[in-house]
């Protein structure tokens, strides 16, 4: 007997060019694949084969040429600018190469900020912040502006960021491409906990095999085609 | 829901050079602005203030101000005879008859020449204002040639400080005290014996009348008999509407070149402003798309960078009004074009001025920011993570 998994993610011939002057350079390819919910999924592939215009896709930043894309039930390439804006505060978590957080910001602020697009009273903000600061174990650092903390403590900071609203999906570029290799083991045992524990879909690019290691899919991308796995 | 305030907030305090800077810039409009409103507000609350809201003047008809004005002798007679005038405690009427002419006088230490109004007065001149007020020497004795002078002339213009002697009129009269009238025009005055005055510059008639009316709501049908009675050619105005209208050219001239200035240097201002938000967009373009990517709306970044913007304006402005209100301190003397007359007053700082500044300063940073605010709040999510 075989049992159906939950696909969160689905990408059905997803095409994606850009405009260079008067020419069109494709940057992706019909693109089709499924991720199921809990997944670890690792996107490789050489500068400029279009890993991280896919994940802008995903992450619902970006707009596709043709080809739709789902994630959680939720057609997103069907959606305008505005309720975009909703479904990435509400489904999406991020977590950028060298970390984006808000230099004038906390912390805790930094930790906060997407919990501001909801209906949360701030004393259930507050517990949400506190949670997700034990979650990466910062909590002594919550007062603490990003220059005031390392790489590794900052990366840790926008993954508390990413996760505070419960997401669907998390959409990481790069995470550990900006720290040692001490932080980085920090940072992917940390996303790794993420999937196992909490159940995260997790989708990241990387040029770092160790990170990719730690997926549970590799996909490669060359010139805008995904390569069978 | 909003990016927090304090987002906007924080961000004016890291660029704490720039952020002093272009409020300054905005400080210094705002209280070229705020200065003239004061100068204005000054100049009328001076002219203003210097009538009782129930005493009646009455000048010629057609007259605008006394300096213009002749009533005749049997004319001011009628006027007297008037039932709706108060009556003092002495039991005759609470009515002044008034002559004014203007002479030259040298100022102290620069012995440039000014014109100084002279006012004749009559028994009953000072108790129709009640805000003048003798602080030094006597009242001048009827039929003699003794003259007080106002407390901000007195200080100012040669031969006016008490036991000094003054010639004009072909006579030398001797001042004898110092009066203070608050702020209002007679502090740059010069009073004496009403007759004595028309003898000596051979005036014939009076300049005007002052009476006080029983019941100020008796006005019109003073007015209305006085205008329409054959035999008089007066004009009846209560006297703080007659001081009002002698403000009003020069407070208009006033505001208007004080607004010309002021529009020009906000220019200025607004311009540097905007280069300051600007700058702010270009430093935070990747802070811009990471909070479009987390989820914040476009319009949230529109609002967090125009409350940015305005709460700039705001510092300048409110540095602006601070400076602004020292100048009460000054006081500064000009002529009146309408009297032809040295008149001193100070800026008055109102709250209505205070508004008003702030809200121009408001107004210059929303007008500086709203570009650079549009620009930020249109940026692609994926240009500004790159």
């Amino acid at each position: 007997m075989t049992v159906e998994r939950e696909m969160e993610v689905r990408l059905k011939d997803v095409c994606k060019s850009y405009q260079r002057g008067s020419q069109q350079v494709p940057v992706l390819e019909k693109i089709s694949f499924e991720i199921a919910r809990g997944e670890f999924l690792a996107l490789m592939g050489p500068s400029g084969s279009g890993k991280s215009t896919l994940l802008n896709l995903l992450a619902g930043i970006d707009k596709v040429d043709s080809g739709t894309i789902t994630i959680g039930g939720c057609e997103i390439t069907t959606l305008g600018d505005s309720e975009l804006a909703d479904w990435r505060a509400a489904s999406v978590g991020f977590i950028f190469q060298f970390y984006n957080l808000i230099p004038v910001l906390t912390a805790y602020e930094n930790i906060e900020l997407p919990l501001l697009l909801t209906c949360l009273s701030r004393r259930e903000r507050r517990e949400h912040v506190l949670a997700a600061l034990e979650v990466v174990n910062l909590t002594d650092r919550m007062d603490h502006r990003p220059s005031q903390l390392s790489g590794g403590q900052q990366q840790r900071v926008a993954i508390a960021r990413a996760i505070i609203t419960d997401p669907a999906i998390l959409v990481a570029d790069e995470p550990t491409g900006d720290l040692d290799r001490v932080s980085a083991g920090e940072i992917l045992n940390l996303m790794d906990h993420l999937v196992r524990e909490s159940g995260k879909t997790i989708i990241m690019v990387t040029h770092d095999p160790r990170a990719a290691e730690k997926a549970h899919i590799v996909r490669h991308l060359e010139k805008g085609i995904l390569l069978e796995s | 829901m909003n990016i927090p305030l304090s987002y906007s907030f924080r961000n004016l305090l890291t660029r704490r050079l720039t952020t002093f800077l272009t409020a300054s810039g905005m400080a210094m409009v705002v209280f070229v602005f705020a200065a003239t409103l004061m100068l204005t507000d000054g100049l009328q609350k001076t002219l203003i203030e210097t009538g009782s809201p129930d005493n009646v003047v009455i000048i010629r008809k057609g007259a605008q101000t006394e300096v213009q004005s002749g009533v005749e002798r049997l004319q001011t007679s009628i006027v007297a005879s008037q039932p709706e005038i108060a009556i003092g405690q002495d039991g005759s009427c609470l009515m002044a008859r008034e002559m004014v002419v203007l002479i030259n006088l040298p100022k102290r230490g620069s012995n440039k020449p000014a014109n100084v109004v002279i006012r004749g007065i009559g028994a009953h001149s000072l108790a129709l204002r009640p805000q003048v007020k003798l602080i030094e020497g006597r009242m001048p004795r009827p039929g003699s040639a003794e003259i007080i002078a106002g407390l901000s002339l007195s200080g100012r213009f040669q031969g006016t400080g008490i036991g000094e002697h003054l010639r004009f009129g072909m006579r030398e009269w001797r001042v004898v005290g110092i009066f203070e009238a608050g702020n209002t025009g007679f502090n740059s005055e010069i009073w004496g014996d009403a007759d004595q005055l028309m003898q000596a510059f051979r005036r014939p008639v009076y300049s005007s009348l002052l009476f006080r009316l029983a019941d100020v709501t008796q006005f019109a049908a003073v007015k209305e008999r006085l205008e329409g009675d054959p035999r008089l050619t007066v004009e009846a105005k209560l006297e703080p509407r007659y001081y009002l209208d002698q403000s009003e050219a020069m407070a208009k001239f006033l505001r208007i070149l004080g607004i010309t200035l002021t529009i020009i240097f906000s220019l200025g201002a607004t311009i540097g402003a905007m280069i300051t938000m600007y700058a702010a967009v270009a430093n935070r373009v990747s802070e811009i798309g990471t909070l479009r990517a987390i989820g914040f709306q476009r319009s949230s970044i529109l609002a967090a960078f125009l409350f940015e913007s305005l709460l700039l304006g705001l510092v300048g402005g409110v540095a602006g009004v601070f400076a602004a209100s020292f100048m009460q301190l000054i006081t500064i003397s000009t002529m009146n074009w309408q009297t032809f007359s040295e008149l001193a007053f100070s800026f008055s700082l109102t709250p209505t001025t205070v508004l008003q500044s702030l809200g121009f300063s408001l107004v210059m940073g929303f007008v500086g920011g709203v570009i650079p605010a549009l620009r930020a709040s249109r940026m692609s999510i994926v240009d500004a993570l790159h």
